[in-house]
């Protein structure tokens, strides 16, 4: 992006393309914030904290163990809903971010401005990842609030790779989300698009790929996800697990596929950058008619 | 000086062509209005120059900068209301005006004060922190147009600016280009409405098909392509009534004047030959009858008779 400054014949500064991503991030911040997904969102966070809760204080026993435990706490409270959280996130800030730019005309207002469209959709970004961040901050705050009140105040380091990991797979997601916003003009159907593929889509093509044409699912973003919960068994899980069924070896297998730390990593991070950078060309080329 | 220009600009969706190679050139101070029928290219070729979609062939060029080349550079210094824009309905006009400075580098010690000026040429300084969701379809419009000035850009595209606007919002929009053309703006912007082109542009381009027909000022144009393609005509409003006494028979018999014709009691339509030299002296020679003439202005009808000779059918 230019970096370069212009002052116009009236007065005008022209602000970097930079700055100008700063200026998109902080107004879409506040439609956000007055939104009601934002508020929609943020009640769902609370509803799911709330029932790990109240399940942790009434099973905490099974769950945590007797006297509790830290990992199995973390592994529980954490792996169980980060996830689904994060997909939350991506959909209702992601879902229809730029499709909705062109239903609803508001690119109109902001496109035939001096700016560049990367500055728009990196703006547009920024801002959905600051709110999902706030998402998973009133999540994490409350994990936290829990475990230091039923384990006390010492943190599992899986439970920090686990926020690390889940963190990687929110950019992740979010650059998924905004290829398929870029991708369709309408905001319910790029919407319903990320939904199927992210809550189910992902999850049966893994199942599908792994059991009928035993290859591994290296392709899917709810694959290389698989670490946040990965993390949290010790020692962490073997890569590929085959099961035979009789026949002493000879009957028919079963294969499990985990993904490696490093391989869940890079296909998060290989998503993010090819999404990313196909959702911006996408929006670039794309018009308003 | 201002100038926007359009070299070989194609537009093409498929086989269906919007715009065929339109090469204009507008330069200076002043108003052009931009005809055509549904479907002719008018939108097309404002979405060109502001970016919105792009060409298939040719140039969009702002002050001699290519739109598509350096967009930030070419639309630095022009201003653009295109196909009504919605604004976001949880922000109230000074946040969405707030919004468009910034990113338009109002600078800051000026931008509280530029924004209460842009809101108040378009009357909404009641409503400048209420929600947009709120407001009607008109008053979205009238924030479109201040958010479109609030840069004191050179130069202005406007999509049919009076759509959705009650009658007296036409007029203030017509009132805001005229003010706009005495500083120094030049003012792009496509209509329907011929009476208002008439009343606020000093030239005119034609577009049907996709194809330029003409671009020339307001008087050739209708001069050259109006009624009998000879002649041309103003209209006259007076200060009094038409009465009996009144020398129709001594404005008829003026040098070039082909017929005088009662509009109502205080307006009259004059048509006469000999174009923009026969318009001024036309002018010197009704002043001096003394006739309380208060107004005179080439006719809007001139334009209609200009406009459906040179445009056969709508889509």
């Amino acid at each position: 992006m230019t970096q370069q400054t212009q002052t116009s014949l009236e007065g005008n500064i022209l602000p970097t393309s930079i700055a100008q991503v700063g200026i998109i991030a902080r107004y879409e911040i506040l439609n956000y914030f007055r939104s009601r997904r934002f508020f929609i969102l943020l009640a769902i966070t609370l509803l799911i904290s709330g029932l790990l809760t109240f399940a942790i204080a009434y099973e905490g026993d099974s769950i945590a163990g007797s006297p509790p435990q830290a990992l199995p706490f973390y592994a529980t409270y954490w792996g169980f809903a980060s996830n689904l959280i994060v997909v939350f996130c991506a959909v209702f800030f992601g879902g229809d971010a730029i499709s909705g730019e062109f239903q609803n005309k508001t690119g109109y207002f902001l496109v035939g401005n001096p700016i560049r469209r990367s500055s728009i959709y990196v703006g547009k970004w920024i801002a959905a990842l600051t709110a999902s961040l706030i998402m998973m901050g009133v999540f994490t705050v409350i994990c936290l609030g829990n475990g230091f009140y039923w384990i006390g105040t010492s943190i599992p380091t899986q439970f920090v790779e686990a926020i690390s990991f889940t963190l990687i797979y929110l950019v992740a997601a979010l650059g998924f989300t905004f290829f398929f916003s870029s991708l369709f003009k309408s905001s319910s159907f790029s919407i319903l698009v990320t939904v199927v593929l992210l809550l189910f889509g992902f999850s049966l093509i893994d199942t599908v790929v792994t059991n009928l044409i035993h290859v591994e699912p290296w392709f899917t973003l709810s694959y290389g996800s698989g670490i946040i919960s990965n993390v949290f068994t010790i020692p962490y899980p073997q890569h590929i697990t085959t099961v035979s069924f009789g026949g002493g070896g000879r009957g028919p297998t079963l294969t499990e596929y985990i993904p490696t730390i490093p391989e869940g990593l890079i296909i998060m991070v290989i998503y993010f950058a090819l999404t990313a950078i196909l959702g911006l060309l996408l929006f670039e080329r794309k018009e308003f008619n | 000086m201002p100038s926007l220009e359009a070299v070989n600009l194609t537009k093409n969706y498929g086989k269906f062509v919007a715009l065929s190679n339109l090469s204009l050139k507008i330069e200076g101070s002043k108003c052009v209005g931009f005809l055509g029928p549904n479907g002719a290219g008018k939108t097309t070729t404002l979405k060109l120059f502001t970016d919105m979609i792009r060409p298939s062939q040719g140039k969009a060029l702002i002050n001699g900068i290519s739109v598509h080349e350096n967009k930030r550079l070419a639309l630095e210094h022009c201003g653009s209301l295109i196909e009504s824009p919605e604004i976001y309905p949880s922000f109230t006009p000074k946040e969405a005006l707030s919004m468009i400075a910034e990113i338009r580098g109002v600078p800051h010690d000026v931008r509280e004060k530029r924004i209460e000026e842009a809101i108040a040429e378009v009357k909404m300084e009641d409503w400048k922190d209420k929600k947009v969701g709120k407001f009607s379809k008109g008053m979205k419009q009238r924030i479109n147009i201040a958010s479109s000035l609030l840069s004191e850009p050179d130069i202005l595209l406007l999509d049919e600016p009076t759509t959705g606007l009650d009658p007296r919002g036409m007029s203030e929009v017509r009132d805001i280009v005229k003010s706009l053309k005495k500083r120094n703006r030049l003012i792009f912007m496509s209509s329907h409405l011929l009476p208002e082109v008439s009343d606020v542009c000093d030239e005119v381009a034609m577009i049907d098909h996709g194809k330029l027909l003409v671009y020339d000022t307001l008087s050739n144009v209708t001069t050259k392509f109006s009624g009998d393609g000879n002649s041309s005509i103003v209209e006259i409003g007076l200060a009094r009534a038409l009465d009996d006494s009144f020398p129709i028979g001594s404005i008829s018999s003026i040098t070039g004047v082909v017929s005088v014709d009662k509009m109502d009691s205080r307006n009259l339509r004059i048509k006469f030959s000999g174009g923009l030299e026969k318009q001024e002296t036309l002018l010197s020679d009704l002043a001096a009858m003394k006739i309380g003439m208060i107004s005179f202005r080439a006719s809007g009808s001139a334009l209609e008779d200009t406009y459906l000779n040179l445009i056969k059918d709508t889509l």
